[in-house]
């Protein structure tokens, strides 16, 4: 299990826990971030954040910090 | 079509509901012909725009709500969607989708079910689907959650033949729940029994699930007719207490009652997504995935970024210089005739000159060399906001706004102030917290929108790159770019003092969609942003030009003690315009140039040829020798510039924010701030060089 930031481009991970609290929490839910979705990180920004995630068909860029504390396993694809 | 004073019974209102960046400005604009500005970024409709069509005698008033992810996160624009199809008499709520991403459109699409049953399911953007490999049925979408689905290709107009046909469709009423844990199911039935004696005109299951997740921005709304608060009501308020009490036992605490609810759409959506998607091939096309790999390339990307920058300056340059060249022969030829028409009328002197040398002159001169490099920037611009490039370089320069402390929403709204100041701020709207949306509105004006950069472009080739022909446009181009980058160092610089000092505090969290690249819609750019600039610039021509033109003539040609009024007034500025490398004259036309700054330039003329006899064409090579001769050197122009990327914004973006902030102080604060780095900055280029 890792934090949702550490996943390195071209990696899978499904989300296991939000841990995010407030406004953005809600914000994550209404985006399709619940537990058990699938997520890809698909690209990192030049200075290295944010990252871009393809989220339910959408790519979103997420700060490293906004997302520490989403948890994600590894899938075995 | 004029239809915009008549009465519109609320039988045929239609609200426009979607994500943003899911095209749903294209549906409104293809069925209304408004001119509503659409781009390919989430977040473009900031205001809800209305508009009216008319299909087989019937006259449709179209609402377009701004596009939101969802109905209950807290930011002021989805409170503005949810609160109009809670509270607004409509009959039918289309919420558009993306074919693309169809399972995250469907969760807005199933909380807007639940609150309205007149809900029609718009699938836009097939197109795009298809080239995904993405097949929908969507017949069975229609059958599973029983609405109307219709699909379209808003840039094909043509494909919303089905969409019109689903809304003069009279009976369209459904009755659509979203099945959720027992647990809830049994906490809603206990709230809407409480409510059973009261009627607040919303759909009761609705209310129950917001009254148990104690949604107070939606609920602090929401009134008995009599104007007492729900919340106010003992037996509701009971009724929750009994429900929060159940869900407890359950292991569900109050906290987490809004997630739970939230999660369960999202569920819901999910499976009905996968019911009805074939899909063949990954979600995120190769074409896109390439693009985003140069694009937001470690160093290709930046490289990429201001080679692009620097060509879209060079087309500006290099075609307004033509454009500019053809204008003022032609006024200068219209001057001729105006001139043999007044003779004609017989008019005193005064009144002629009033006209000529003030109004007509002012007016041609914003006209022929201030609209043509607006005229083609704009269009460039819009093209590569239309095939979603935007987000990117705000994903790009995210890093460097975190540092400093703000939203990264505040690249995108940066951008957005090239184009036009007064619309970044209103953009700013696209970033949720209050705190994050007061840096970007102070800060925007420090990049130079629309209306400054010809008068920069103009003194660059005047005075900086003297080389003219191809590679002296190439050059401009370049020192152009360089001041561009100079205008984002300082919104950065500043954003860090402001966030350190006056607006302390952490940057709320956010996401930023990065839309997949689009086919720009190239005729459609250009005629709309074409004719729609060139209108808008003429309208300030004759609104702002004529008038200063005006005031400008009297200002010179009013004597008092043998001296004008201007040479009172430019004298008067004169030692604090010369500490910062400037003169009076320059200094009063950034004054009176607040209203538009377009018209800086010609002021400036103005008040030189107050003084000499020169009635020439207004030729970039005959400005310079005039300003030449008012003293003007290298060190004047690059003051000059300078001063009009930092000073302040001109007054509809001082009054948009004042509207948008609702604080006089922070207007004055967004004056003060470029203001004080314009006359720091030329006071000590003035003093060093």
């Amino acid at each position: 299990m890792k934090a949702l930031k550490d996943l390195k481009v071209g990696e899978n991970g499904v989300v296991s826990e939000i841990l995010t609290n407030g406004n953005i929490r809600r914000r994550f839910i209404d985006i399709g971030l619940i537990k058990g979705s699938l997520v890809k990180c698909v690209g990192i920004s030049p200075f290295g954040n944010p990252k871009a995630y393809l989220i339910r068909g959408a790519v979103i860029a997420i700060r490293k910090n906004d997302c520490a504390d989403i948890l994600v396993t590894n899938e075995v694809v | 079509m004029e239809l915009k004073n008549t009465e519109i019974s609320p039988q045929n209102t239609i609200a426009l509901m979607g994500n943003p960046n899911v095209g749903k400005s294209t549906v409104f604009n293809a069925l209304t012909g408004m001119k509503q500005h659409t781009g390919n970024w989430a977040g473009k409709t900031v205001e809800t725009a209305i508009g009216y069509f008319k299909n087989n005698s019937t006259t449709y008033k179209m609402v377009d709500l701004p596009g939101t992810y969802s109905l209950f996160t807290h930011s002021a624009e989805e409170s503005v969607a949810r609160d109009f199809l809670c509270f607004e008499d409509i009959d039918k709520t289309v919420v558009v989708c993306s074919a693309g991403c169809l399972e995250r459109s469907l969760i807005l699409a199933l909380q807007c079910m639940e609150i309205k049953n007149n809900v029609i399911i718009c699938v836009n953007l097939l197109d795009e689907a298809e080239n995904l490999g993405l097949k929908i049925d969507l017949e069975k979408l229609s059958e599973i959650l029983g609405v109307k689905v219709v699909g379209t290709v808003a840039r094909n107009k043509k494909s919303l033949s089905g969409l019109i046909e689903s809304l003069n469709c009279k009976e369209n009423k459904t009755d659509f729940k979203i099945e959720y844990p027992e647990i809830i199911e049994n906490a809603i039935e206990i709230i809407e029994k409480s409510l059973e004696n009261f009627d607040f005109n919303i759909n009761k299951r609705f209310l129950s699930l917001r009254i148990l997740e104690q949604n107070r921005s939606f609920l602090k709304n929401v009134k008995l007719s009599n104007g007492r608060a729900i919340m106010e009501i003992p037996e509701i308020n009971s009724a929750l207490l009994e429900a929060w009490d159940f869900l407890k036992k359950e292991g569900l605490y109050e906290n987490r009652i809004s997630d739970f609810i939230a999660s369960a759409v999202v569920k819901k959506a999910e499976k009905t997504a996968g019911e009805v998607i074939s899909e063949t091939k990954s979600r995120y096309s190769k074409r896109t995935e390439l693009a985003d790999k140069i694009l937001t390339h470690k160093f290709l990307g930046f490289f990429v970024m201001l080679l692009g920058l620097c060509l879209v300056f060079w087309i500006t340059i290099y075609g307004a210089n033509y454009l500019s060249n053809g204008l003022s022969f032609l006024f200068s030829y219209i001057e001729k005739l105006l001139e043999s028409f007044l003779n004609f009328l017989k008019l005193p002197n005064l009144i002629k000159d009033i006209i000529i040398d003030g109004a007509f002159r002012v007016t041609s001169w914003v006209i022929s060399v201030m609209l043509p490099p607006m005229a083609i920037f704009f269009p460039l611009f819009t093209f590569l906001e239309d095939i979603g490039y935007l987000p990117r370089i705000a994903y790009n320069l995210d890093e460097p706004f975190n540092r400093c402390r703000s939203c990264g929403k505040q690249a995108l709204t940066m951008c957005m102030g090239f184009g036009c100041n007064a619309a970044g701020v209103t953009g700013c709207r696209i970033i949720d917290s209050k705190r994050d949306r007061i840096l970007a509105i102070v800060t925007n004006s420090l990049v130079p929108c629309n209306g400054r950069f010809p008068a920069i472009i103009a003194i660059i080739s005047m005075f900086i790159v003297t080389l003219g022909g191809f590679f002296g446009s190439l050059l401009e181009a370049l020192v152009l770019t360089l001041v561009i980058m100079l205008g984002v160092f300082f919104t950065l610089i500043s954003t860090k003092i402001l966030s350190s000092t006056l607006f302390k505090g952490t940057p709320s969290a956010f996401t930023l969609e990065m839309p997949p690249y689009r086919k720009p819609q190239i005729l459609k750019i250009l005629v709309r942003s074409l004719l729609d600039r060139t209108a808008f610039v003429l309208g300030r021509a004759v609104t702002v030009a004529i008038p200063a033109g005006i005031i400008i003539w009297l200002f010179a040609n009013i004597k008092i003690e043998n001296l004008s009024l201007l040479a009172h007034i430019s004298a008067f500025l004169d030692p604090f315009a010369t500490l910062l490398g400037l003169d009076g004259v320059i200094l009063l036309a950034f004054i009176l140039g607040l209203p538009a700054n377009e018209i800086v330039i010609p002021i400036i003329i103005m008040g030189y040829l107050s003084a000499s006899s020169l009635t020439d064409l207004p030729s970039l090579n005959i400005m310079k020798d005039i300003f030449i001769q008012n003293g003007w050197t290298i060190k004047t122009a690059i003051n000059f510039i300078i001063f009009c990327l930092f000073h302040w914004p001109c007054s509809t973006t001082l009054m948009t924010i004042k509207k948008e902030t609702g604080s006089l102080r922070l207007a004055c604060l967004s004056a003060l701030l470029p203001t004080l780095i314009g006359i720091l900055l030329c006071f000590l280029i003035n003093l060093i060089f």
